[in-house]
């Protein structure tokens, strides 16, 4: 196999088992700060307990999000030698800065928000669990610059052989950075929602917990609520459009546009293939897209056909998993909003339908995450600088493809093995439910 | 005069030295860990770095971020042709940074005692193999300059010749004996001379191990002696870095474990800056032709990025080190097992 292939193999799998786990510790730490606020504010019990006990899952969460993130400082140079050196006088900065201003807040807080318990003050342990939240999300605005910049590369020039820095905030601020950090971010907050709305449902379910697990979900799914509706409208659409006016072989890929029109549709449902690029058995709005993308039914919208053929990304994968994002999407809002309801009536807790089905949705968001990011990076391709660079051109030329292949072994077994693990420790702990809260701990 | 090339060498530096006193003592208790026996203790090993060790791995994260940004070369040419030996640090990393938080959930001492091995092993090689990359730094790696690209001829094996070596063992006692002097703050008793017996041990092999490594780097990069020895700025290093030396034992045995510290502290930071300096204004010298080295200024970012990523460095260092003292404070003394604990 060559070593493109390879490289690309390892850092999509590495990139794919991290990114199972920033979603979720941004998420959960947002609404740890609420549910911490609620707790220190009208000093109740209930909250503080439910705190610790979300607390120490984050704990557990946040160490497999370290260490499978050290990974990824150090990939774009043993893998990516050659983009390292091409983009690196404007892509290393973001990654410094993520460092400097996200990732040594959130880390140091975790530790005090983690163990500071009884050794700082009350509202000094509050403020720790806001840096984690803070720091998580600025490390994802670092992050995202960086990968922003691939997407849509700004303020930069090529000279001597490299792209050069022409003005740091133009580049910082590139045409995708905004519209994608709101709607990764908020895509973390459902995945965090998500995930201790579901854990509740079956502390709930099981009669474990008591007022704890039954004020998390009420929380929690509310909240789900709300930040699954943000998803769609604005940040999802505000995306979709940046996406239409920026980078078109995309937007056409994604949406199945195989050819220009104008009142272009958007195909709810279909199975694409290839030679020649079609929809197979489609189900299609007329002109929705080019309202949604352009605010005017009639407006034209390129295909995929405008493009060379050496340009245009992989047809099937991003057009599957994006669609696939935008259904789980509309499920997020659906199932919330059922639950919303029943809370509303009071009968949430007896629903053991509706409990089972937040439980099985746990990993539901993830999974959208992942496709998404498949759709985003994959919809990018052939290029790894969008017109600026081809992936081809990046990789390590010193890395042979046996080293490829010994390290891809590697990664693979020691996160099929992180992975079980933490799998089986988080069911374990979860199946046991946090502390009841004696009455020594609800007087001190 | 300092220019900003000059300027992003010491921050790198710094960034180093930050990350060598403060992750280094946690690795240290992690070698030490695998020499630990009863439980209590072994809680009390994990529970001294338990709220700090992550923020202290964030020194190496953010050097390798700015290595990537104001030296891109280097971070590029240096980690490719490391490739196996990058992999088996990362995975050294990996299951350290997992260890504590999966021990703490396991149920019994026998799968516990699996966790106590990949902290102890993922702290021990990381001590070892850092000292292996100075040392083939300062040996000089296969890469030339052709057309002002470099051309890298660096394989893993060649990596493992004995000076390099020679220095991965003085880095790893030097991290044991560095952990066993931050353990003595926060454990008590029995288990604390264990840690004064530790020290004292350790520091004559690392005397001996010094005073090899400075011979064979006489002899076997002899550039690095060209031009230093007339730099007053060596002489004063060299006379801080005797002293800190000289001072542990002393502390030690007058039973002033805070000086001890501290005097180990200054001891690494000083050792990493007669490299610098000694290296200086090279980053990776060439063993094939010196005029061939990477240097601060054919390998660095342009001056605009320079610039901005010293904004950013002005601004964000001093925070993290005033919210680093704070929580070093809070976390202050013996370690205290609570429900919380690992």
């Amino acid at each position: 196999m060559d070593s493109i292939l390879l490289a690309r193999i390892q850092f999509a799998m590495t990139i794919g088992f991290h990114f199972l786990f920033p979603p979720l510790t941004i998420g959960m730490s947002w609404i740890l700060v609420l549910i911490e606020t609620l707790g220190w504010k009208r000093k109740d019990e209930i909250y503080i307990a439910a705190g610790k006990y979300f607390g120490n899952l984050l704990g557990l969460i946040f160490a497999v999000g370290v260490a499978t993130g050290v990974v990824m400082e150090f990939q774009f140079g043993t893998n990516w030698a050659e983009y390292s050196k091409f983009v690196g006088d404007i892509f290393g900065a973001p990654l410094a800065a993520e460092g400097v201003f996200a990732f040594f807040l959130e880390s140091t807080f975790l530790g005090l928000y983690i163990f500071g318990r009884g050794r700082v003050s009350k509202g000094v342990h509050w403020f720790s669990a806001l840096m984690v939240a803070v720091g998580a999300t600025i490390s994802a605005f670092w992050i995202i610059v960086a990968n922003s910049w691939q997407q849509t590369p700004a303020g930069y020039i090529v000279r001597n052989g490299r792209a050069e820095l022409t003005d740091f905030w133009t580049a910082v601020f590139n045409p995708s950075t905004l519209p994608r950090f709101f709607h990764t971010v908020d895509a973390s907050l459902i995945s965090g929602a998500f995930f201790m709305a579901g854990i509740s449902a079956y502390l709930v379910y099981r009669n474990k917990g008591g007022e704890i697990s039954k004020k998390t979900l009420k929380l929690t799914v509310i909240f789900g609520l709300i930040v699954s509706l943000l998803e769609v409208f604005p940040f999802g659409h505000e995306h979709g459009r940046q996406v239409a006016q920026t980078q078109p072989e995309k937007f056409a890929a994604i949406q199945g546009l195989y050819t220009s029109q104008s009142g272009a549709p958007v195909a709810l449902f279909a199975y694409p293939t290839d030679h020649p690029p079609t929809l197979k058995a489609p189900i299609e709005i007329p002109g929705l897209l080019s309202w949604l993308a352009f605010g005017d039914v009639n407006a034209r919208i390129q295909g995929i056909n405008e493009f060379s053929k050496e340009d245009i990304p992989p047809l099937f994968l991003t057009f599957v998993s994006y669609h696939n994002m935008v259904l789980l999407g509309i499920y997020f809002i659906l199932i919330t909003a059922i639950g919303s309801y029943l809370i509303y009536r009071k009968k949430l807790f007896e629903n053991t339908k509706v409990l089972k089905i937040l439980i099985w949705s746990i990993p539901l968001p993830l999974l959208a995450c992942q496709l998404g990011w498949i759709a985003a990076e994959v919809g990018r391709q052939p290029w790894i600088v969008y017109k600026l660079m081809r992936t081809r051109d990046a990789v390590s030329v010193t890395v042979s493809s046996g080293e490829l292949i010994f390290s891809i072994a590697l990664f693979f077994i020691i996160y099929l093995m992180l992975g079980s693990i933490l799998l089986y420790l988080l069911i374990k702990k979860i199946k046991k439910g946090p502390d009841q809260i004696s009455g020594k701990e609800a007087l001190s | 005069m300092i220019d900003l090339n000059i300027a992003w060498f010491l921050l790198v530096g710094v960034l180093i030295i930050g990350y060598a006193i403060l992750d280094g003592f946690d690795l240290g208790v992690g070698v030490l860990h695998l020499f630990t026996k009863n439980e209590d203790e072994k809680r009390i090993n994990i529970n001294a770095i338990g709220p700090v060790w992550d923020g202290n791995e964030v020194w190496l994260l953010t050097a390798g971020g700015a290595l990537f940004a104001a030296f891109p070369i280097v971070y590029a040419t240096v980690f490719s042709g490391f490739y196996i030996a990058f992999m088996l640090l990362l995975t050294s990393l990996i299951f350290r940074a997992v260890s504590f938080e999966f021990r703490k959930y396991m149920d019994t001492p026998r799968s516990k005692k699996w966790w106590d091995l990949a902290f102890g092993l993922g702290s021990l090689i990381p001590a070892l193999l850092y000292g292996v990359a100075i040392g083939n730094i300062m040996n000089g790696v296969p890469i030339e300059l052709r057309d002002g690209k470099v051309v890298s001829s660096i394989t893993f094996f060649g990596l493992l010749n004995p000076y390099s070596l020679l220095i991965g063992i003085l880095s790893l006692v030097l991290f044991t004996m560095h952990g066993a002097i931050y353990m003595t703050l926060k454990c008590e008793g029995s288990q604390r001379e264990r840690m004064v017996d530790w020290i004292n041990k350790a520091w004559i092999v690392f005397v001996i191990l010094y005073i090899l490594a400075t011979l064979a780097t006489f002899f076997n990069a002899h550039y690095l002696f060209s031009g230093i020895i007339s730099n007053p700025l060596f002489w004063i290093f060299f006379v801080i870095l005797f002293a800190s030396i000289l001072y542990i034992p002393i502390a030690v045995y007058g039973r002033k474990f805070g000086l001890a510290f501290l005097s180990s502290s200054v001891m690494i930071a000083l050792m990493i800056l007669l490299v610098a300096l000694s290296l200086f204004p090279r980053l990776v010298p060439s063993s094939i032709d010196l005029a061939s080295s990477l240097t601060i200024y054919n390998a660095s970012s342009t001056p605009r990025t320079l610039t901005a990523m010293l904004i950013i460095a002005l601004i964000g260092m001093p925070i993290v080190i005033g919210y680093t003292i704070f929580i070093y404070r809070v976390f202050k003394g013996k370690v205290i097992i609570t429900h919380d604990s690992y």
